[in-house]
């Protein structure tokens, strides 16, 4: 069945099955024509999340900021770790974007089928719709936190270069990777709420096991492709890379790849397979 | 033209009772799979059939009424043809866009305003922002509330909040549209608005699905009814028939005494209720079986959670075609109907003498005071009236007298034989 407007009496409609089970490229089609509602969805979650905070929009910029300072302060001073030749407030504030990003936008779209529950149980719309809206909206939030790399990248006369251009791949990898997770928790937060009080922890060791506050070349070479595994270290040490001039690690950006590209799969086809029930489990 | 617009065929749901709950623990999944593999087996009792394989097809432009009691699986066989859930068997075809108003003000966010709410609410029940955007004007116009739609919505009453939903509801213009319970809620202006506009959308040719308790507006609004009992399709005709073979059952099973309790049509702050109601003749026993001018005792049995003083208990009863014949309450006649207590009590609404004429009505209750009501059930139940041989003349008392009869006698002064009287030939 198709959501789209039909004038009634000019043309019948096709006759068509509905709630059927949809194969990939059904719901991608689907997707598409409910791009509507998606801008609408992202738009809502913009528009609600600073209501009623007396600093707005200052949050999205506060929180890698004072990550930053924390981290250069306790690992770049005190415990003197490796920064790979970058001013330790760009190599933190760097790493910190995409995690911010990233636990931001993944904590949204795994509460996002369950906090929409009066939604879900009283009308159809695909509910992919959800998570998704959730990981597009953090864009925003990233957009305006990079004004403050640039920022800093001006202020400790790191050269701009030619680099940097790649940073939009990374983050199409970074987004892809997120979605993937995101749908698959959101999912399997319907059925087993113990991911609501997981995740928040999880995400916390996940930083330190990623190479947020150190650099991947800190673990011993025969271990580095362990940690590479971990999608968001490719993207991490590629685009502090491009910072500061250095060559691209081309080898863990595409390990990097293959694994959001299969996580993306995995978590639209659970989420998909399991949605039909949502109304039922919620 | 005429072409089929819905077609259902062997739908059924099972829902796992106990399977998940909206709070599954990965602890519960993991004993339930460990008990499997030591070989114990799942507890066939819990499942349940919601729907049992309902087949019925609905012609473009039809008004199908669904009724049932609560439970029977309505509201799943409307949640299943929106698509909210997805049948276990069976499959549903349709042309064209399917709307449901389940609810309305569906995704309404508190934080926003009105007109924001329009776009999102509009946009989540299938609307195109170009499409948004063309009725914007004629949806604020409809809601009634233009001064306050750049408000943010959680400053509105719920009845404001309820006219800005129906407003975007009723601009979907969907081929088919899935109807549960709208005209239960809201003020009788809001009432009157919602069976207008499915007036309208009958009348321009949309396909409506419509689930109500209130069988008077099933009648009315409805050419053809399904009843849905146990899951399973008991009836399906033309709608003032099947109705009347439903409402037979609801008063054979009771014999003359009628639940409310399960009753959700309802309004007022609850701080009474209805329980439930009885008809008693004459004799003081309770009976299904009333006729025109039959001394009858209406017995309104009430849960009180509080002590309620000064409160008015009122009927009122509405025929077939939703003309009120007559409404009582004891203010009028000035009885006092104290409620001293947090308890259960009843009040008799005595009739020495029924006039109502044979036929179908419908009885509205209501407690409280004029401007807090404690509990409102409109048309909540019918009574069908039997013919009776009230004079005793051998001849009936018939449905085409009118609304309503007077007992009376004939008596006459005609022009006589002048008598000659014995008494007065004295002598």
């Amino acid at each position: 069945m198709d959501r789209a407007v039909t004038a009634p009496g000019a043309v019948v409609p096709e006759l068509v099955e509905i709630g059927r089970a949809r194969t990939v490229v059904q719901t991608l089609a689907e997707l598409w024509r409910d791009r509507e509602l998606l801008y609408f969805l992202v738009w809502k979650d913009i528009k609600v999340k600073y209501k009623q905070t007396a600093l707005g929009v200052a949050w999205v910029v506060l929180q890698p900021v004072i990550g930053m300072l924390l981290f250069t302060l306790l690992f770049g001073k005190v415990a003197k770790l490796p920064n790979d030749g970058l001013p330790y407030p760009v190599f933190y504030y760097a790493s910190l974007l995409s995690w911010t990003y990233f636990s931001s936008a993944l904590l949204m779209a795994s509460n996002s089928v369950i906090s929409n529950t009066s939604l879900v149980t009283k009308v159809y719309f695909p509910r992919i719709l959800l998570p998704a809206a959730s990981v597009i909206g953090a864009l925003l939030d990233l957009a305006i936190a990079s004004t403050i790399l640039l920022g800093l990248l001006l202020f400790y006369d790191v050269p701009l270069t030619p680099g940097l251009a790649l940073l939009p791949l990374f983050l199409g990898i970074l987004v892809l990777f997120t979605l993937g997770v995101g749908q698959l928790l959101a999912a399997l937060n319907v059925n087993y709420r113990d991911i609501k009080h997981a995740l928040p922890f999880v995400v916390q060791i996940w930083m330190f096991a990623s190479p947020v506050v150190w650099p991947l070349s800190m673990v011993p070479e025969p271990y580095q492709w362990l940690a590479s595994l971990n999608p968001i270290a490719g993207i991490i040490e590629a685009t502090r890379a491009v910072i500061s001039g250095s060559p691209v690690p081309w080898d863990w950006v595409s390990i990097s790849a293959a694994m959001a590209l299969l996580l993306f799969a995995l978590g639209l086809w659970y989420f998909q397979r399991t949605a039909r029930r949502f109304a039922d489990v919620i | 033209m005429n072409y089929l617009a819905l077609q259902v065929a062997g739908l059924s749901k099972r829902y796992r009772l106990g399977e998940y709950s909206s709070d599954t623990q990965l602890r519960e999944v993991i004993v339930a799979a460990v008990s499997r593999l030591a070989g114990r087996k799942r507890d066939p009792l819990q499942e349940v059939w919601a729907l049992r394989d309902i087949s019925f097809e609905i012609q473009q432009g039809e008004v199908l009424g669904i009724v049932g009691r609560n439970g029977a699986g309505k509201s799943t066989l409307l949640k299943l043809l929106s698509r909210i859930t997805s049948p276990t068997t069976g499959s549903i075809r349709a042309r064209g866009r399917i709307a449901s108003l389940l609810e309305v003000g569906t995704g309404f966010h508190d934080e926003l305003t009105g007109r924001e709410n329009i776009y999102l609410n509009g946009s989540i029940l299938g609307m195109k922002k170009r499409e948004i955007e063309l009725k914007l004007d004629e949806i604020v116009d409809f809601s009634g509330i233009a001064r306050f739609i750049d408000t943010p919505i959680k400053r509105y009453s719920s009845g404001m909040r309820l006219r800005l939903g129906f407003a975007v509801a009723a601009h979907l213009s969907p081929d088919i549209l899935l109807v549960d319970e709208v005209l239960a809620v809201g003020d009788a202006d809001f009432q009157k608005k919602c069976l207008d506009t499915m007036d309208g959308l009958r009348a321009s040719g949309r396909t409506v699905l419509f689930v109500s308790h209130n069988m008077a507006a099933v009648e009315s609004l409805c050419s053809r009814c399904i009843w849905v009992e146990a899951g399973r399709l008991r009836a399906d005709g033309e709608a003032r028939s099947v109705v009347a073979e439903y409402m037979r059952t609801f008063s054979k099973s009771s014999a003359g005494t009628v639940d409310l309790e399960q009753i959700e049509t309802r309004t007022g702050n609850g701080e009474g209720r209805f329980t439930h109601i009885s008809f008693l003749n004459a004799a003081g026993e309770t009976t299904n079986y009333i006729r025109s001018g039959d001394r009858l005792t209406l017995r309104l049995h009430y849960h009180a959670f509080k002590e309620l003083r000064d409160v008015v208990i009122g009927i009122n009863i509405h025929n077939e075609y939703g003309t009120l014949i007559a409404a009582s309450n004891n203010w009028a006649t000035g009885d006092d109907i104290p409620m001293a207590a947090e308890g259960d009590g009843y009040a008799d609404f005595e009739i020495d003498c029924l006039y109502l004429l044979p036929g179908r009505y419908y009885l509205s209750l209501w407690l409280g005071k004029w401007n807090n009501q404690q509990d409102v059930l409109k048309n909540c139940i019918s009574f069908d009236v039997e013919t009776s041989d009230y004079y005793g003349s051998g001849r009936g008392i018939e449905a085409g007298f009118g609304l309503m009869f007077f007992p009376s006698r004939w008596k006459s002064c005609a022009p006589q034989e002048r008598l000659i009287h014995p008494e007065i030939e004295v002598g």
